[in-house]
């Protein structure tokens, strides 16, 4: 295989998808989508709780409701060719995309334009140290839904839970209903990580305790775990002596939080950004790298699938002009800084032509603020937008929509900030 | 007459707005904190009758994967759910199953059927 593709999509999760479906919508005629895995529909197909697509399908759905979703909008379409199993090996900057598959063997694939989709994977033991014994029965909280929700086995019947991300808050549910026994969720920070209409329907509902400001400081067992030790943390996360106690257990899931997967976009030598730990992108999710986009999970790790599919339709779209001819030059090139209270805001820069379209912009805040808060984009020194909140935390994203003529009066550099008050 | 008060978070969105509710006599009279009226409707309902969503999975025969997950096609009351996750563990169905298909009608006696929520080819 050597021929020549429109658009070539590294991924094959909601973000490839929904990008395929947008590239062929907007004149692409040859386009190609490569996942590792089985089949097509990313990481929701192991998501099986409902809650998702109210966005973007206007409509509840499961996880893997929502990937059917986005798998049957393209599945007929004779511009898109979609390779399973298939795992790629290394992108280039000529947009060269070596991959292998057990059938084909190793590829050597041309695009005109490549969109980067490849999600994001979860942070392990060793990215978070805990001290004690390395038994059997430590799993991460993504890992153990793939055991119980696809393969059909049970990885414990006790479990201690440490960290109150969403994936955590949901496994906790899921192996009650399995009828295993949670004992606690742990988490470090003085506020839950997880959503808190989760705290209230997968903690709540089972009875399960969550220990705010805790931690585990060693875990215990020879061959499988027997227990854990936990400490109440002080403020700078560190245990307190005195404070331990025990609490039995056969297995621990890890819910420390998710990290977007960019071995491919660091071989390719793109920009990365520190705190999203994703390739640096402009409004057209374009990366420092001309013709090469990226969308979803890999730019930065998204608590809701539809924000996923916005930004993929986003993405596609500017990787079928490119791919075209028609992208468009950029005269202005501002950046978008962060301010008092925001940690991340993606698009971090915004390259304008002399076509416009409004632009949305995804933030994080540093910490939980409630109150009167207002969120303020300014430019040269000036509001140019702003938006009252009530309510502002580092687990949800915040976005907001920069309407066209707006964005299309901008000549200097933006600032996003979030000020309680007035 | 009894009045309490109480306070509990709405599940409906990601806002998750705290919602203080008074309770007359067991009927909720009044409702604060809610930012929009599915909040009030939420209070009224929790604190009378609640219900919940299910979400599971089932075996499947000779199909591309051993499990399927399913959904219940409507909310269920919030006390019985367990008993209906129970349920489903003794269920399997047999591949190609489809979107919508329903793996176990009105279970436990509900008047709810429980669905797949994927495709699932035979192999
Ligand atoms: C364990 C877990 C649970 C989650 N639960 C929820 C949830 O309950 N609700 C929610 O809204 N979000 C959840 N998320 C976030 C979720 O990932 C996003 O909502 C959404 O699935 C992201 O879509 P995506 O397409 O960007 O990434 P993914 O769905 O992760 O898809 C990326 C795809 O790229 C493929 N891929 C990666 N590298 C390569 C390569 N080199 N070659 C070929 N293919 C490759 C992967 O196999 C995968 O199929 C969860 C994430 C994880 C990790
Ligand atoms: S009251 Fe309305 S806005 Fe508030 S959490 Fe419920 S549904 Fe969301």
């Amino acid at each position: 295989m050597s021929e020549l593709y429109d658009v070539i999509i590294v991924g094959g999760g909601p973000a490839g998808l929904t990008a395929a479906l947008s590239a062929q919508q907007n004149g692409a005629k040859k386009i190609l989508v490569l996942e590792r895995d089985r089949e097509p529909g990313g990481i929701l197909q192991q998501c099986v709780h409902n809650g998702f697509g109210l966005h973007h399908f206007k409509e509840e759905l499961t996880g893997p409701g929502y990937a059917q979703r986005c798998y049957d909008l393209v599945k007929d379409l004779p511009e898109v060719e979609i390779l399973v199993d298939t795992m790629v090996l290394e992108v280039r900057k000529d947009k060269t995309v070596r991959a292998v598959s057990p059938t084909r063997g190793v590829m050597e694939l041309h695009g005109k334009s490549v969109v980067l989709t490849m999600g994001c994977r979860e942070r392990t033991r060793g990215a978070i140290r805990i001290p004690g014994t390395r038994p059997a029965g430590v799993y991460t909280a993504g890992a153990a839904q793939r055991m119980v929700n696809m393969e059909g086995y049970i990885p414990g019947r006790k479990i201690v839970i440490l960290g109150s991300g969403d994936i955590g808050l949901i496994m906790a549910r899921r192996m009650s209903l399995e009828g295993c026994k949670v004992q606690a969720v742990l988490e470090i920070c003085p506020f839950s990580n997880g959503l808190t209409r989760n705290i209230v329907q997968c903690l709540n509902d089972y009875d399960i305790p969550l220990h705010l400001s805790h931690t585990i400081v060693a875990i215990h067992g020879k061959d499988r775990v027997t227990g854990v030790t936990v400490a109440k943390v002080d403020e700078k996360s560190r245990p307190i002596p005195g404070t331990e106690f025990e609490i039995d257990c056969d297995t621990v899931l890890l819910s420390v939080g998710l990290i977007p997967e960019n071995e491919l976009s660091r071989g390719l030598g793109l920009q990365m950004h520190p705190l999203t730990s994703g390739p640096i992108v402009d409004q057209r999710r374009e990366t420092s790298e001309p013709g090469i986009f990226a969308a979803g999970n890999v730019v930065h790790v998204h608590d809701l699938v539809d924000f996923v599919s916005d930004e993929a339709e986003i993405a596609g779209k500017f990787a079928a002009k490119a791919a075209l001819g028609a992208g468009g030059g950029a005269a202005r090139d501002l950046a978008v800084t962060t301010g008092e209270n925001i940690r991340t805001c993606v698009p971090q820069h915004l390259r304008l032509g002399a076509e416009t379209e409004s632009v949305r912009l995804f933030m994080r805040v540093t910490q939980p603020l409630r109150g009167k808060l207002k969120l303020k984009v300014e430019s040269g020194g000036e509001e140019v937008f702003s938006k009252p909140l009530m309510i502002a935390k580092p687990s949800e994203m915040i976005a907001v929509d920069l309407p066209e003529a707006k964005v299309g009066a901008l000549t200097s550099d933006l600032t996003v900030s979030l000020t309680e008050g007035n | 007459m009894a009045t309490e008060t109480k306070v509990l978070n709405c599940i409906n969105c990601p806002l998750s707005c705290e919602l203080t509710a008074t309770v007359e006599d067991g009927v909720v009279t009044n409702v604060t904190g809610n930012f929009c009226p599915r909040g009030a409707q939420y209070a009224k309902e929790e604190l009378t009758a609640p219900t919940r969503m299910l979400t599971s999975t089932v075996r499947v025969k000779g199909g591309r994967l051993p499990l399927i997950p399913v959904v219940s096609a409507k909310k269920l009351p919030k006390g019985r759910v367990v008993e209906c996750a129970e349920a489903l563990r003794s269920v399997s169905v047999a591949a190609p199953v489809h979107v919508g298909d329903v793996v176990a009608a009105n279970i436990l006696g509900l008047g709810v059927d429980i669905v797949a929520s994927r495709d699932m080819e035979a192999v």
